[in-house]
């Protein structure tokens, strides 16, 4: 999906995706002029026509690349030859924001993503001390503790065991907070909850190797331990272990990406992805939780009853629309989708609801098929915008029932200085020009 | 208990609490619980790890105190391994500097008042619950650019300026593996387990 086609032309500040899309519009157009089959090739920097450069890009923080160049009609000119690995339409330039972080987050485009998986390259990044850099040769894990047999596994060991794949989200505990903090009009999906992100995954259940090594009575958390820099470490309770965890080696159809923990990774489906341990050394079978830092100084809520909860593992429903949003434009009245994700870490979505008029009413959205638990689910909403001023909401409810909490409750609930969990309604402001901002 | 694609057949041994869990031989129509009979309890794969393997990665301290190596360390032999190795970047009394995390921060406050207003920087002295996560984490990832670095001494040294800088503990006291353990951390109390369940209400 491309925002820009979808919702017009935007005004200035023009960002420099938003010009490539209007360029992609123009493709097959008369407006491209002077190509060659070689320029096509090497991507030449030669202008196009209409087209202006980076700045002020609410979204694209990657360097600017070279301007792509498409012949007028390409039904009238050989193609290109194919390459080993394919590559985007230069056209289309989705980007982690903000990047360069070693301790810190990259968040994922969510206005770019259709359907419900996040391309691999685009899963939100979340390090505390780096990418680790890991030759799968020299790769293991380690598995000891409470157990019969302590056992250490290489990646291709952990290849042979029976193999799971399964859709799920990883979504930062912390998404949401400067959404939740410090609102501004001018945020996008992205930069509001872009800490989420939903991938096939393929690995080995945790529980297989904990019956490998022989797990002993007594044994009721496991510790699981990184190999980065980090050496990220979190306490897991066993029933998670040995109910859906696995050790993920594959991530849509590919080894994982190096920046979500290559060669192997923890998941716990719907648990916060802190503990979903990226770069996984080590499983230890242990009697108590660890108490490492991640699990009592960070990734605990503090509430306004002045105590703080500890072990608040389960991520739960939340939604976004992320069409229409900032910085997208609509440019007229008449019908347009009102589309984004909703997830739980509870299950499966049982429904989503949108508003367009700030929560009075509410309309039951599409979900499209098959709904998993704990998945990205998509929605959307055909809406016939009358041209006038207009409050988007989404409300996700799940399979127990529970239903995403408006702003107010939200806050009520919890205590303005709360800190991680931030599944409140978003609002998105649909003003009379088209312009779309964020609503808190 | 869930039902599989290929019809009405129970994988309960295989998928919990309402996880399906696609195996290769689900979209093969065999069901994951029949797989599970035909294979042995263990495959026998990985290879026995050695204690000594296992000892150069089992880095982490409990707050029983398990995994806390011998050494000792105090505020005064901590003052110069802070000042060389943590100073430039938490600052010379552990303020903070640039987007570098606080440290100490000694004064009491009133309640537990994070809960009401964010701005209020969460430390080892006002927020952290367990004194032995501070060598666990310590000796585990600093100094952020030579993590593992640390000797066992380093670490309780620095451990004992970090909790008497923070009022935590006498200027005086050697932190070892039978003392942490027992140091009382303030904010300890208000911890509390998570009581979310679904459904309503909200929590
Ligand atoms: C190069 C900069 C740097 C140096 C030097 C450094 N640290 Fe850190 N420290 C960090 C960063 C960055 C973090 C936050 C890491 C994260 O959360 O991902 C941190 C976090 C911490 C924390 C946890 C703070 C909290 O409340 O969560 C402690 C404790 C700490 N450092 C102690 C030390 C000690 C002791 C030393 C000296 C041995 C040291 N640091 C040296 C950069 C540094």
């Amino acid at each position: 999906m491309n925002d820009s086609e979808k919702a017009g032309l935007p005004e200035s500040p023009m960002s420099r995706r938003r010009a490539l899309g209007v360029a992609a519009g123009l493709v097959g157009g008369a407006v491209l002029t002077g190509t060659t089959l070689d320029a096509m090739t090497q991507v030449p920097t030669a202008k196009v026509p209409g087209a202006m450069p980076a700045g002020g890009a609410a979204v694209v923080s990657a360097p600017a690349a070279p301007l792509p160049v498409a012949p007028p009609d390409a039904s009238m000119i050989p193609g290109i030859a194919s390459g080993p690995l394919s590559t985007r339409s230069p056209f289309e330039m989705p980007a982690l924001t903000p990047v360069g972080i070693t301790t810190g987050s990259s968040l994922t485009p969510l206005q770019h993503i259709a359907g419900t998986i996040t391309p691999s390259d685009l899963h939100f990044q979340r390090h505390h001390n780096g990418i680790a850099v890991i030759d799968p040769h020299r790769y293991a894990l380690t598995v000891h503790g409470l157990v019969d047999r302590p056992l250490v596994f290489s990646l291709e060991q952990l290849k042979r065991f029976p193999a799971m794949t399964r859709t799920c989200f990883v979504e930062c505990s912390g998404n949401g907070r400067s959404a939740f903090r410090a609102p501004k009009r001018e945020m996008t999906p992205q930069q509001v909850d872009g800490l989420t992100s939903n991938s096939e995954w393929t690995g080995v259940s945790v529980a297989a190797l904990l019956k490998e090594a022989g797990v002993q009575h007594g044994a009721t958390w496991v510790l699981a331990e990184g190999g980065d820099a980090a050496r990220l470490s979190r306490s897991v309770p066993m029933d998670k272990m040995l109910d859906d965890a696995f050790i993920a080696y594959a991530q849509n159809g590919e080894p994982l990406r190096m920046p979500n923990g290559y060669p192997a990774r923890l998941l716990l489906p719907g648990y916060e992805g802190n503990m979903c341990v990226k770069w996984i050394r080590r499983l230890e079978a242990i009697d108590q939780p660890n108490m490492s830092r991640d699990e009592t100084a960070k990734y605990t809520d503090p509430l306004a009853n002045g105590t703080a909860r500890q072990f608040s593992f389960t991520m739960d429903a939340k939604s976004i629309i992320t069409s229409p949003a900032y910085p997208t434009r609509l440019t007229g009245p008449g019908w347009w989708p009102v589309t984004g994700l909703a997830w739980t870490g509870r299950g499966r979505i049982e429904r989503v609801d949108v508003s367009t008029d700030g929560g009075r009413t509410w309309t039951e959205a599409e979900l499209s098929n098959p709904v998993l638990s704990r998945a990205h689910t998509r929605f959307e909403h055909m809406w016939k915008w009358d041209g006038r001023p207009a409050q988007l909401m989404s409300r996700a409810i799940d399979e127990t029932g529970y239903v995403q909490p408006t702003l107010q409750t939200y806050r009520d609930t919890r205590g303005a200085g709360t800190d991680y969990h931030f599944n409140a309604i978003r609002t998105w402001l649909v003003e009379q020009d088209g312009s779309v901002y964020f609503g808190g | 208990m869930r039902t599989t694609w290929a019809g009405v057949v129970l994988v309960a041994s295989v998928a919990i609490a309402g996880c399906r869990i696609e195996s290769k031989e689900e979209f093969a129509g065999v069901p994951a619980a029949a797989r599970a009979t035909r294979l042995p309890d263990r495959l026998e794969l990985g290879v026995a790890a050695t204690p000594v393997g296992i000892a150069s990665i089992d880095i982490d301290a409990n707050p029983a105190g398990a995994g806390l190596p011998a050494g000792e360390g105090t505020h005064a032999q901590g003052i110069p391994i802070y000042a060389q190795k943590c100073a430039s970047c938490h600052g010379a009394k552990g303020e903070g500097l640039a987007t570098y995390p606080k440290l100490v921060s000694p004064d009491t406050l009133a309640g537990f008042p994070f809960g009401k207003d964010a701005s209020i920087p969460k430390t080892v002295g006002n927020y952290w619950p367990y004194a032995t996560t501070v060598y666990d984490y310590v000796h585990r990832t600093m100094p952020f650019t030579a993590p593992g670095s640390l000797t066992p001494n380093e670490t309780y040294a620095l451990v004992a300026w970090l909790l008497a800088e923070n009022r935590i503990v006498p200027m005086t006291a050697v932190m070892n593996a039978s003392t942490l353990p027992k140091v009382q951390m303030p904010a300890r109390r208000h911890f509390v387990i998570d009581d979310r369940t679904g459904g309503q209400p909200f929590r």
